[in-house]
């Protein structure tokens, strides 16, 4: 029996501050900006960028959270996706310059399943050559995946050359679509919707299937998931392709964002997404999302704001933050 | 031998007759490098072999000895080229520029690693070895921006003091030296006393508190270090080294900018350099700066010949190529993380 | 006791931590069907005895045994799903999990069986309270209830149960009495638990081992050992009879 008398159950704590803060920075911003129109243009390309990163860095923090694996080679996939849709687009050249939206989604579509079927593997591959030999030792796995990424980098420019190579958006991506004096970009907003509907997936996974469950609790402490009889390094595989397939993802979606490939260009988007992985909270996807949503909205407001200071205010953000909540937003409950 | 090894090498002589005599190849190399190796290109060589092996033997430091994985070095190395730079350039070609310009080089690196120090203990490891990445790669974006104060993109190029200009003329009897000459001295000696120097620091009680700190934390603090002091100190060695690092590099070149001193290729080569030679050794970081910086120059030379060997073989004159030396370095960095993770030293050194 | 082969059996087991020789020969045997405590000082081997059956730690010598299998070198999981449930001292609780999720993920074989459930339920009233909270929220009593209400949620052939009583109230502990009690009533129901705490033992333990520097030094029943004060404080109390 318990001591006392029959105690009220505590209110479930959500955790809801930091949900508020892109709202809260977004609101703010539309003052100082003046215009509302540029203000929507800057808050859904910050949107927009927003996701792409959160794609690209959700893996990362997957990643670590539940392996406890630092993969800086995470970068290289990001490369890889981009190039590999490369390939494929002469041969969809005819749905990629047709005007019509459904053609072109088909033809993005198989960009994307191409990406992610060719980062997958890649993954799959990396986990067991280069980080498995060194789990548990954390300096040698940045060390190690660093290499892995410079190898992986000399080697794409060894097969498609040092110079940049564009890529053009399809025809019914381009442009945008008029409300009155404001212009909502047409990429953008598909962007954004990829992105919801790629968190809506994760979340869906995570908290409705057993394997889901199995990350969330291996994310705390995988030693007792073992313990309860599952074979949890036989998941880490698997999620690991997953995050190295989002970054592959993520990197075709910046490649048409940016309308442009580059060698160096997953380098460029890891350091974001590692600024967005320390804000969201190693191992939380609610983090990433926020963290990367927050990160790009802000970056995008300081650009047109203090131009100077655009590319500093990801490391001021990360320091705000850090200084609020030194393990980032929602830390994982660790063991 | 009891002096050389006691006093100038600070009781860490190499040990094994393989390592002592490749390092004495290197050091006579260098030493007499004008006279062994006329024309310009391989003093250039040698001179850079110089001031990387500070810039490495400082981040060995740091990653070897402290146990600090931190992404941000290269920003100590850009202070101190800029600090001599933007004095020389604004001040004149003057000894006391140079030395002003060191100075402030020196305070700024060791503010700016005290402060970053005191930020790694509110977090782990691995978010301080991310938020370094961050940081650098903001700085290099800020000494690009401020182009008034540093010269932006372009960089800044500048005159030495008189006795160290290519025009000047030494004579001393029979012998004759341009002031390239003596500059390359001046930056091969500063070189071999800062290496002493950081030998002397982590052989000294300070320094194997460290390395017990590297391995224990736990223990140590027990014993009851106060490990904030001392990675803190740690820190601010290695951050002062990399900035004279720089002066010395900005000396040679005549020019500072982004390109040479901040971009994160040349934080991967000292990473490189140092997990090649041997973490932790001080001699493996004189090692792997002089394999580095010769396999810049030299081996793509000898990757050229292969390219053109294999013209007819698909994808391998690709490999090849010199362009693509960075590829082999790679991997075998990647190799000797896994193969020797004490690198070449700790394959050589016998204990 | 049970005439059979006991249920679990360690034979000459070592176990090595780094550099540290914690296991150094265990000799045990757990027989079936009867609840066998093992006690000792702190430092004695006894979690580490227990994570070396799970294979958390793997035994750098011997051999352990388990329902006639050899599993000294099989992987957790394996082990795990061979029958054992397995409450550790840091009770394991997934706090981001909410009380349902931690069971259900605890029901390997599909849904919690409803019978089950309620049983439990009945044992621990606090977990249906707190269904679908954050476990994170319970208090440390019912957080140990959690956790051995896991290794219960399907039949088990072996119970490790690592000091289930440690830093719990008086009153709670009667309670822990309780569902053991009603534990045992099981069939067929094996359990090894390690204590500190004596009386706890007493009330329970049908056999009892107790270990000092990595061995078992006693084994036998726990009526022999209740009755016996001197064999009591000179495995027990030893520290005492230093200072004596």
């Amino acid at each position: 029996m318990t001591a006392r008398g029959a105690s009220p159950i505590p209110l479930r704590h959500r955790d809801l501050l930091p949900v508020l803060l892109v709202p809260v920075v977004a609101l703010a911003a539309l003052p100082l900006v003046g215009s509302f129109s540029t203000w929507v243009t800057l808050t859904l390309a910050g949107l927009a960028m927003g996701m792409i990163i959160f794609i690209i860095a959700s893996g990362l923090t997957l990643v670590f959270g539940l392996m406890d694996v630092l993969n800086f080679g995470h970068g290289a996939f990001i490369s890889i996706g981009a190039y590999a849709a490369a390939l494929l687009v002469p041969a969809l050249a005819g749905f990629l310059h047709a005007d019509s939206l459904f053609y072109n989604l088909i033809a993005l579509l198989a960009l994307i399943a191409l990406a992610m079927v060719v980062t997958g593997v890649l993954g799959y591959a990396f986990e067991r050559v280069i980080i498995m030999p060194v789990y548990g030792q954390h300096l040698k796995q940045i060390l190690v995946t660093v290499g892995g990424l410079i190898v992986a980098e000399q080697i794409l420019v060894a097969i498609f050359g040092p110079v940049q190579i564009p890529l053009t958006l399809p025809t019914a991506f381009r442009g945008s679509l008029v409300f009155g004096d404001v212009a909502i970009e047409r990429y953008r907003l598909i962007a954004v919707v990829v992105g919801l509907l790629v968190f809506a997936i994760m979340l869906l996974v995570l908290n409705r299937t057993r394997v889901g469950l199995l990350i969330r609790a291996g994310v705390e402490n995988s030693e007792m998931v073992e313990a309860l009889g599952y074979h949890i390094r036989r998941l880490f595989i698997g999620v690991f392709m997953a995050g190295s397939a989002l970054a592959g993802l993520g990197g075709v979606m910046w490649g048409f964002y940016r309308e442009l490939l580059t060698p160096a260009m997953g380098m460029d988007v890891m350091v974001l997404a590692f600024i967005v992985v320390v804000i969201g909270g190693l191992g939380s996807v609610g983090g990433c999302f926020i963290g990367a949503l927050l990160v790009a909205v802000v970056a995008n407001y300081t650009g047109f704001l203090a131009p100077k200071l655009a590319l500093v205010s990801n490391i001021l953000l990360m320091a705000l933050i850090l200084l609020w909540r030194s393990r980032g937003l929602y830390p994982v409950a660790k063991r | 031998m009891s002096l050389l090894g006691g006093v100038i090498l600070s009781g860490n002589p190499p040990r094994g007759m393989a390592l002592m005599l490749i390092l004495l190849a290197i050091l006579l190399g260098l030493a007499f490098a004008p006279v062994l190796f006329p024309g310009m290109e391989a003093l250039n060589v040698a001179a850079k072999i110089c001031y990387f092996v500070v810039l490495a033997a400082s981040y060995d430091l740091l990653l070897g000895y402290t146990g600090i994985v931190s992404f941000a070095h290269t920003m100590f190395f850009g202070i101190g080229g800029y600090g001599a730079g933007i004095a020389l350039y604004n001040l004149g070609p003057s000894w006391g520029a140079l030395v002003l310009g060191t100075g402030a080089a020196l305070v700024a690196a060791v503010a700016l690693a005290l402060v970053i120090g005191l930020f790694s203990l509110r977090v782990r490891a691995i978010f301080f070895a991310m938020i370094t990445l961050a940081v650098a790669s903001a700085f290099s974006v800020l000494a690009s921006q401020l182009s008034t104060f540093t010269g932006g993109e372009d960089g800044r190029t500048f005159r030495l003091p008189e006795v160290l200009r290519p025009s000047f003329h030494f004579t001393a009897g029979p012998f004759t030296a341009s002031g390239r000459i003596l500059a390359y001295y001046f930056v091969f000696a500063a070189s071999l006393v800062l290496f002493l120097l950081l030998l002397r620091v982590v052989n000294s009680p300070f320094g194997r508190v460290l390395q017990a700190i590297r391995d224990n934390e736990f223990r140590a603090e027990a014993l009851g270090y106060r490990i904030v002091i001392y990675r803190s100190i740690g820190n601010c060695l290695a951050a002062a080294a990399a900035a004279l690092a720089g002066v010395l590099s900005a000396v040679w070149l005549r020019y500072t900018g982004p390109a040479v001193t901040l971009s994160f290729d040349i934080m991967l080569d000292i990473l490189l350099m140092v997990v090649i030679g041997g973490m932790g050794t001080l001699y493996g970081a004189v090692i792997g700066a002089t394999i580095f910086v010769l396999a810049e120059t030299y081996l793509q030379n000898v990757m050229a010949m292969i390219s053109h060997a294999t013209a007819g073989v698909p994808l391998l004159p690709v490999i090849f190529h010199p362009d693509r030396w960075l590829l082999w370095l790679g991997v075998l960095f990647v190799l000797s993380v896994y193969f020797f993770p004490l690198g070449i030293v700790g394959r050589l050194w016998r204990k | 006791m049970s005439e059979a082969s006991p249920l679990l059996n360690l034979s000459g087991v070592n176990t090595h931590i780094g550099p540290y020789h914690i296991l150094q020969g265990v000799d045990l045997q757990v027989p079936r069907g009867a609840l066998t405590m093992l006690l000792g000082r702190n430092g004695a081997g006894k979690t580490t005895t227990l994570r070396t059956i799970m294979g958390l730690w793997h035994a750098s010598a011997g051999a352990v045994t388990f329902d006639g299998a050899d599993i000294t070198a099989w992987a957790t999981p394996d082990i795990a799903r061979a029958g054992i449930g397995y409450v550790p001292e840091t009770m394991g609780i997934f706090a981001d999990l909410t009380v349902r999720e931690n069971l259900l993920l605890a029901a390997r074989s599909g849904p919690i069986d409803e019978a089950r459930l309620h049983w439990i339920f009945g044992l621990f009233p606090a977990l249906e309270k707190f269904w679908s909270l954050a476990a994170g929220v319970l208090s440390g009593g019912q957080k140990q209830m959690l956790s051995i209400a896991r290794a219960m949620i399907e039949p088990r052939k072996l119970f490790l149960i690592d000091e289930p009583t440690k830093g719990l109230a008086p009153a709670i502990i009667a309670n822990m009495i309780a569902a053991f009690r009603e534990l045992k009533k099981s069939p067929d129901t094996t359990i090894l638990v390690v204590e500190q705490n004596f009386l706890f033992a007493k009330s329970l333990g049908d056999a009892v081992a107790v270990m000092d520097n990595g061995r078992v030094v006693h084994a036998g029943t726990m009526a022999a050992l209740a009755d016996d004060r001197d064999l009591q404080h000179r495995l027990l109390g030893l520290h005492l009879d230093q200072h004596q």
